[in-house]
C-alpha cells in the first residue's frame, strides 16, 4: 500500500495520497519519476492531499518538488513533519 | 492507443469545421436582451439560452473582446444556428455578421421600438425553424485532425499534479502528433514554472509572444495586488487539498501539456488558431472564465482535471472531469467522467490513465453527455478588462 507519493527522488517533500494519516504512523512511499520506494515516520496528522518533509529542511530553505523551487521554508520542517502553508511561502508577488 | 486511424462522428459545419454538438442557442448581446433570450428558448424547444451579466457601456479592448467572445461562441461549430437579441439594433448586427461569416443560419433582433413580447414572438418563429432544421442534421465519420481539444484544470489540489494533470498530458502527447488542435492557459497559474513553458515553444517568436502575454498579466497582478495573492492564488479551495504555494500549483498544472509537444503559437483571450499543434491562451485561471474562452476560440471538447471537486460546465463545450482524488472521486462520483484514482494507489500507469481518459474524450465526442451536461451546468462568463463607461 503506497501512503505518500514522491515526484522525484531530488524533491524535499512527499503527498500523501490516503485519509486518516496519524502522527507516529509508519508510511510508504513511492518515487513516481525514479520508480524508488521510501518509508517515513508521520511526525502529525496529516490530510490527504497535504505534504510532509522527506528531508530535514531548516528555515529559509528552498523547497524542492517536481526537482523545480516550488517557494522557502519560514521555519525549520522536521523528517515526517506536516509541510504547508505554516512552513512554506511563496518567493513570488 | 493507437490513434493513426482514429475518428469521431461529429457534425460538419458550412466552413468545415466539426462539431460534437448541435445546440440551436439565442444569444443575447448584453443583459437587457436575457429576459427576452430566456423567453424565446422557454417557448422552443431544443433552443438554448446563454444568458451574461455584460455588453454596455464597454469600450475600447474590453468591448473587442466582449464582441469577440459573442461572435466566437455563435461561430463555435457545436452550434447549429443562432438567434442574436440585442437592446439595440447596432450592435445585435455586429454580431450576427461575425457569426454569419461561418456560413451556418444566423439571425438577429433589436428590442427597442418592439418591446420584449414582440421581440419574443418573432425569434421565437425564427428559432422553431432552426431547432427543427437542426434536428435533421446527421453526424459524420470525421479524422480525429478534425477534433479541437482544449483543457484547463479547477479546484486543484496536489493529487492534480501527480494524477490528473499527467493523464491530460499523456493525452496531449498522444494526440499532438496526429494534427489536432490543442490549448492550454491559466496565465498567472504558470508562476513559478514560466521559464519551463518558454522552454517548450517550437520558436523564439513564439517564446517571445509567450512571454509578452505572460508579464502582461503579472503587471496586471503588480499594479492591483494588496499584500501577496495568498488568498487567491492558490485559492482557499487549493491550500485545503495540500497545495502551499503559486510555484507548486503551477508546476502541477503544467503537467497538463505533457511531455512532448511542443507549443506552436500563442493566442490572446478568445482568438482563433489558425493552424494545428499545441497552442497557449493568455486567459484568466478562473475555470468558467477560461472554459468560455475556449469555447469562443473554437473548441469542441475540453479536458478539465481536478483534485478537489470543481463541478464547473459550458452550454456549448462538453466538458469532461478527470480526477485522482479518492476522496473526491468518493463523494462527488456524479461530477467524475474520469477516475484516474488507481495511478495513486500504483495500480494504473500513466499510459493506461491517459487510454482511459482518450476512451472516454472519444465516446463524450461521438454524442455521450459528460457528467457536467446532464447535470445542467452551463457556466458561461464573459472576461472584463477594466470598468465600463
Amino acid at each position: 500500500m503506497i501512503h505518500f507519493v514522491v515526484h522525484d527522488e531530488h524533491d524535499s517533500v512527499g503527498v500523501v495520497v490516503v485519509e486518516g494519516v496519524k502522527a507516529g504512523q509508519d508510511l510508504a512511499g513511492w518515487i513516481m519519476d525514479q520508480n524508488k520506494d521510501l518509508k517515513i515516520k508521520a511526525l502529525n496528522d496529516i490530510p490527504i492531499g497535504h505534504k510532509l518533509a522527506i528531508r530535514e529542511l531548516k528555515d529559509k530553505d528552498t523547497v524542492i518538488k517536481y526537482g523545480v523551487d516550488i517557494g522557502r521554508t519560514v521555519a525549520a520542517i522536521k523528517l515526517g513533519e506536516h509541510a504547508h502553508v505554516h512552513n512554506i511561502k511563496t518567493k513570488r508577488w | 492507443m493507437d490513434l493513426s486511424k482514429a475518428t469521431f462522428q461529429g457534425y460538419k459545419r458550412e466552413n468545415g469545421r466539426v462539431g460534437v454538438r448541435n445546440h440551436v442557442i439565442i444569444l443575447p448581446v448584453d443583459d437587457l436582451s436575457n429576459a427576452a433570450a430566456e423567453a424565446v428558448a422557454h417557448n422552443i424547444k431544443g433552443a438554448m439560452a446563454i444568458p451574461h451579466p455584460y455588453g454596455r457601456l464597454q469600450f475600447g479592448a474590453d468591448l473587442e473582446l466582449h464582441f469577440r467572445t459573442l461572435i466566437g461562441t455563435g461561430s463555435n461549430p457545436n452550434v447549429a444556428a443562432v438567434v442574436v437579441i440585442g437592446i439595440e439594433d447596432g450592435w445585435t448586427k455586429l454580431i450576427v455578421d461575425g457569426i454569419a461569416k461561418t456560413g451556418k443560419p444566423v439571425v438577429g433582433f433589436g428590442i427597442e421600438q418592439h418591446g420584449d413580447h414582440d421581440t419574443i414572438l418573432r425569434a421565437s418563429k425564427v428559432a422553431k425553424e432552426y431547432v427543427q432544421w437542426a434536428s435533421e442534421l446527421q453526424r459524420e465519420t470525421r479524422p480525429l485532425k478534425d477534433l479541437w481539444v482544449s483543457t484547463k484544470c479547477g479546484e486543484s489540489d496536489t493529487t492534480s499534479g501527480c494524477g490528473a494533470n499527467p493523464t491530460v498530458g499523456n493525452a496531449f502527447d498522444k494526440l499532438y502528433p496526429h494534427g489536432t488542435t490543442l490549448v492550454f492557459g491559466e496565465t498567472t497559474e504558470l508562476t513559478g514554472g514560466e521559464h519551463l513553458v518558454a522552454a517548450r515553444c517550437r520558436t523564439d517568436e513564439v517564446r517571445k509572444k509567450f512571454q509578452f502575454m505572460f508579464d502582461r498579466y503579472q503587471d496586471v497582478i503588480n499594479r492591483h495586488k494588496t499584500s501577496d495573492l495568498s488568498d487567491s492564488q492558490p485559492t482557499k479551495g487549493n491550500i485545503l487539498g495540500g497545495l502551499t504555494t503559486i510555484e507548486e500549483k503551477a508546476l502541477g498544472n503544467i503537467q497538463k501539456i505533457g511531455r512532448k509537444c511542443l507549443i506552436d503559437g500563442v493566442l490572446d483571450k478568445a482568438e482563433e488558431p489558425t493552424g494545428p499543434g499545441l497552442w497557449f491562451m493568455d486567459s484568466s485561471s478562473a475555470a468558467a472564465e477560461m472554459v468560455t474562452l475556449c469555447a469562443a476560440s473554437g473548441y469542441v471538447v475540453h479536458l478539465f482535471p481536478t483534485g478537489q471537486g470543481n463541478v464547473i460546465g459550458n452550454p456549448i463545450l462538453p466538458v469532461i472531469k478527470i480526477c485522482a482524488n479518492p476522496r473526491t472521486v468518493r463523494t462527488m462520483s456524479e461530477h467524475v467522467d474520469v477516475d484516474v484514482s488507481g495511478l495513486l494507489r500504483r495500480e494504473m500507469s500513466p499510459d493506461d490513465a491517459g487510454d482511459k481518459l482518450l476512451d472516454c474524450m472519444f465516446r463524450t465526442a461521438n454524442g455521450r453527455l459528460t457528467a457536467a451536461e446532464a447535470l445542467g451546468h452551463r457556466e458561461f462568463v464573459l472576461t472584463r478588462l477594466y470598468e465600463s463607461a
